[in-house]
């Protein structure tokens, strides 16, 4: 059987973790600094992370370089499946970070304003390579739109119809952030993450929004993710990798349990 | 030395990287002539089972690799390089396998399974005597990204199954030429154990 993978995230500044207080606001200078992403994923390599995801928040010309430097000595030392997203915008792009060692690449408002890069990255390297992430926020009662650039642009999209089309263009996997619930700690969008995962036939992961261990197990039971995104609840030591998952284990949720 | 096949598929650093990581003098091969010097082979592969047949002939390697299976030398194929040593692919029926295994690969199609497989998974070994298997717990995790599957005409040469919507062949392996479909390479401790046994019985 299949398990539910948890995903610690990390979003990297110039080479250092840091943890924005909620959507977009990395930008304001609203930053937590947490460490060195290289040692923070061997930890989580340890505690028996299902995989890892790189996020990088600059994406100007110097994060990118620090990025590709990230992940490659990440990738000697941590032999676990890799994820990098934030700021790439070509098929070339692509091919830099999963020569670097990573195993897929992430992209969100590249994939908007050129849809086409999906299919392109998906024809070159496989669908496997090409994670769609979608910034979701409710804007009525049923109704998700999708934003761009961190949150802050409208693209009157509709949530599901985007994934969907995702999909079809090539998305390998979806990654679903909840703008309203981003960096709260209040708990994930259930009910747009099921929309979402009863959609689309590829693997769908959740983000943004967990606080405390129900949260990541509500998520995947009733939101129907394959997957969580978490980022602060590990960054700041509230709880290891190991302790989700057994917390998960208890709540009947199927997952891979390591020597820890 | 492991002769590490490359031909321009995917992700062969992290392969490389976990090679070297349990003692392999690990060197990448895109030429018939350096499998000369080599003691065992890995092919890895992502991607589309046509692209990768394609570009090993454009390199080749094909009828080499096939020579090399047929003398029982050391022999690992991960993923499509594991996919490969079947007869053909639903992916690309118009490409054929190196036919080492006899049967086709199949895509998943059990309704409301989510395709890719993308996570970790069981593997059941049917062959717990098996080198590659030598000192793993039972039913370890490994790690699957996958649309397609082979299934073995020859249910003997099947070496773990796991089940996804349907169980198929994981694993399989005929003398000293071995295939997995899971990533070793991106298994953690399991997967680097694997490596180490195979690298071991070189």
């Amino acid at each position: 059987m299949l398990i539910k993978r948890v995903i610690p995230c990390l979003d990297v500044h110039n080479g250092q973790v840091t943890r924005g207080v909620q959507f977009g606001k990395a930008e304001a200078g609203e930053l937590r600094n947490v460490g060195d992403p290289v040692e923070l994923a061997k930890r989580y390599d340890a505690q028996g992370a299902d995989e890892m995801v790189f996020f990088d928040i600059t994406a100007s010309a110097e994060g990118r370089a620090s990025m590709v430097d990230v992940i490659e000595r990440t990738a000697e030392q941590c032999f676990m499946p890799l994820t990098v997203g934030g700021g790439i915008r070509t098929v070339d792009d692509m091919s830099t970070m999963l020569k670097a060692g990573a195993d897929k690449t992430s992209i969100n408002s590249s994939a908007l304003a050129t849809p086409e890069l999906i299919t392109r990255g998906a024809e070159r390297f496989g669908c496997q390579c090409i994670v769609v992430s979608i910034d979701a926020k409710k804007v009525a009662p049923d109704r998700w739109e999708v934003f761009s650039h961190g949150g802050r642009k409208a693209t009157g999209l509709d949530a599901v119809e985007w994934a969907n089309r995702a999909e079809k263009l090539g998305a390998g996997e979806i990654v679903l952030n909840s703008i309203d619930a981003d960096g709260t700690k209040a708990g994930f969008d259930i009910e747009i993450t099921r929309r979402v995962s009863e959609a689309v036939g590829i693997p769908v992961v959740a983000s943004g929004g967990a606080g405390k261990l129900e949260h990541l197990a509500d998520v995947l039971k009733f939101g129907k993710a394959d997957a969580v995104l978490a980022a602060s609840i590990f960054h700041f030591g509230e709880y290891t990798v190991g302790d989700v998952k057994k917390f998960l284990a208890e709540r009947g949720v199927p997952v891979r349990l390591t020597r820890d | 030395m492991i002769a590490l096949i490359d031909y321009g598929s995917g992700n062969i650093r992290s392969v490389s990287k976990a090679l070297q990581h349990e003692g392999a003098d690990v060197q990448l091969v895109s030429t018939p002539d350096e499998l000369g010097k080599a003691d065992a082979v890995v092919l890895p592969g992502v991607g589309d089972f046509g692209d990768c047949a394609r570009n090993i002939k454009s390199r080749g390697l094909w009828e080499p690799l096939q020579d090399w299976m047929r003398a029982d030398k050391p022999f690992l194929g991960i993923c499509v390089g594991y996919q490969l040593l079947f007869d053909s692919s639903e992916e690309s029926p118009d490409e054929s396998g190196f036919g080492f295994f006899h049967g086709a690969v199949k895509r998943f199609r059990t309704p409301g399974l989510k395709v890719p497989q993308i996570g970790w998974n069981e593997l059941e070994f049917t062959n717990g005597n098996n080198t590659l298997w030598r000192g793993l717990p039972e039913s370890p995790h490994v790690f699957f990204v996958h649309s397609y599957f082979p299934a073995p005409e020859d249910e003997s040469v099947v070496t773990a199954r796991t089940t996804y919507g349907e169980t198929f062949a994981s694993a399989a392996a005929k003398g000293n030429v071995a295939g997995v479909q899971f990533h070793p390479e991106k298994s953690q401790d399991v997967g680097l154990a694997i490596l180490r046994n195979f690298v071991a019985s070189v």
